[in-house]
């Protein structure tokens, strides 16, 4: 495994020569710690390249959480905030983009070898869209399940550009019969025991026009550990798709049935894609799109605000349809009143909603709850399932106005 | 994938030779990126068989693993069991049959 990394980057030397942003993780973790609001919820921060100090639920393979804080700062979430998920130990810290390339193959006609800068001389386009953790804020899963415990903060919202699927399956030629499009990255298993980190879309799916690789985020290129030099983009769906380090594309007419995806990533196959807690499902299907999620970012959990106007703000997003509306409640949810929406940008960006609300002197339960166009919204109490996916309950902020 | 990526190497050797213009431009866009991890801080508590726990569960990851997993009395014997299981069956942990009791135990006492 080793070896496909060197092979990848050249040698030290070389990267040298050329004048390698190197980034030094020096700092160990830093002496700060967070509590997540669960049980056994306190996390080291850590600074780790290219990242400012992020919540660190694990570090080898990484996963760094952003700080809720983070979202209130805009509706774009900076590079540096972004959250960080691998599933397996060994992967790439060097990699020289004059020498990567993506591997186009299986049922095409004419199989690629594309390189950046083949990429970036395609027709780009952008899209600002959130890619959102599977296992986001699993920790409040009740009852609890095993798998990383993050609080909300495995989602994030950036400006993608790269290069549509459907200009890269086109280009090679999908052949007649045809069935799904397998996706591999250069992060893989320490073992060869372990199964390899791929996942597949359908063939529809992938040539969408939506779905694309993306060469850079937020104007720049990507972070190492978020994908560097490209990752796949699947607007609406979870960040499993989101295949990290791109360099393999396989058109295949059967439908993939690897661990990542026969086994790991299910929800229930019914209408909730729930079930009672602590049962197991009938029936599974693969993970796919967000739920719909609202947050209040101003307004923190146990806050003491002045009685009177108090504005609240806050994001929502959906898996692709837009955010109609969003409300809010001071009343515990007896009683919802309007907000208004910030500016959009696209049917999968976070959407900021604001609005001033009347706080008299006491205790309140702040709620916030949107609807997407296709009027679809959020339940009052957390739906259930057995690897703590999906959760979109109504979000509750508790403050005292004084 | 190795051999893929193999195979994919070559041709990048013979691209390389493809033109000035070329590599130029990538460079200038993106330049090789070279970063290191911060070395692992969390530990494995001390306790019976911690060794046995440290040879078999670190090659693949680290102890924050099972530091930050739920805590309480539905997460004892059973729920590591069900872990240790996992780790062996699903990734293909190469873990003696005579440490799954030793590994069960230790995670059972300490977390």
């Amino acid at each position: 495994m080793l070896d496909r990394r060197r092979l990848l980057a050249g040698t030290t030397a070389t990267v040298a020569t050329l004048g390698a942003g190197s980034f030094l993780g020096s700092i160990k973790a830093l002496a700060e710690t967070v509590t997540l609001p669960f049980e056994n919820g306190e996390r080291p921060m850590a600074k780790y390249p290219q990242k400012r100090p992020l919540i660190l639920q694990t570090s080898r393979p990484p996963q760094l959480e952003t700080p809720f804080s983070v979202y209130n700062e805009g509706v774009i979430t900076p590079n540096d905030a972004f959250f960080v998920r691998y599933h397996l130990a060994d992967i790439p810290l060097e990699i020289d983009p004059a020498k990567f390339t993506i591997e186009v193959k299986g049922k095409v006609d004419k199989p690629l070898k594309l390189s950046l800068a083949d990429l970036k001389k395609m027709p780009a386009q952008e899209i600002v869209a959130v890619t959102q953790c599977s296992g986001n804020s699993r920790g409040f899963s009740t009852p609890r399940v095993a798998g990383g415990q993050s609080g909300n903060g495995a989602m994030g919202n950036a400006r993608w550009k790269g290069v549509p699927l459907k200009t890269v399956l086109e280009k090679a030629g999908v052949q007649a019969g045809a069935k799904q499009v397998v996706f591999g990255g250069l992060d893989g298993p320490v073992s060869d025991k372990t199964p390899d980190f791929a996942k597949a879309l359908d063939l529809d799916h992938a040539r969408d026009g939506e779905v694309m690789l993306a060469y850079s985020m937020n104007g720049t290129d990507l972070p190492m550990l978020n994908g560097f030099p490209v990752r796949l983009v699947v607007p609406g769906y979870y960040g499993t798709y989101w295949v990290k380090h791109l360099n393999e594309i396989t058109v295949i007419d059967s439908v993939y049935d690897n661990f990542w995806m026969k086994t790991a990533y299910r929800i229930p196959d019914n209408d909730c894609n729930c079930v009672e807690p602590g049962t197991a499902p009938k029936a599974t299907v693969p993970i796919n799109r967000f739920t719909v999620r609202s947050f209040i970012t101003n307004v923190k959990d146990g806050a003491k605000v002045k009685a009177g106007e108090t504005r609240l703000k806050g994001i929502a997003f959906d898996g692709g349809k837009g955010i109609k509306e969003v409300a809010v409640s001071i009343d515990g949810g007896k009683t919802w009143l309007p907000t208004k929406l910030g500016k959009n940008l696209g049917n999968y960006s976070f959407r900021e909603w604001h609005t001033t609300v009347k706080l008299p002197a006491g205790a309140h339960e702040l709620k916030v709850r949107a609807t997407s166009n296709d009027g679809k919204t959020q339940p009052m109490q957390a739906l259930w399932n057995p690897a703590g996916y999906l959760r979109n309950v109504v979000e509750t902020v508790r403050v005292t106005a004084a | 994938m190795k051999a893929t990526m193999r195979l994919a190497a070559a041709a990048l050797t013979l691209a390389t030779g493809m033109g000035f213009a070329a590599i130029a431009q990538t460079n200038a866009e993106a330049k090789p990126l070279k970063i290191t991890l911060p070395d692992d801080t969390a530990a494995f508590k001390p306790g019976t068989n911690r060794e046995v726990v440290m040879n078999n569960c670190t090659a693949c990851h680290s102890s924050d693993y099972i530091q930050t997993q739920p805590r309480g009395p539905k997460f004892k014997k059973d729920f590591w069991t069900a872990e240790v299981n996992k780790m062996i069956k699903v990734y293909g942990a190469p873990i003696e049959e005579g440490d799954i009791p030793k590994i069960v135990d230790y995670l059972t006492e300490n977390y």
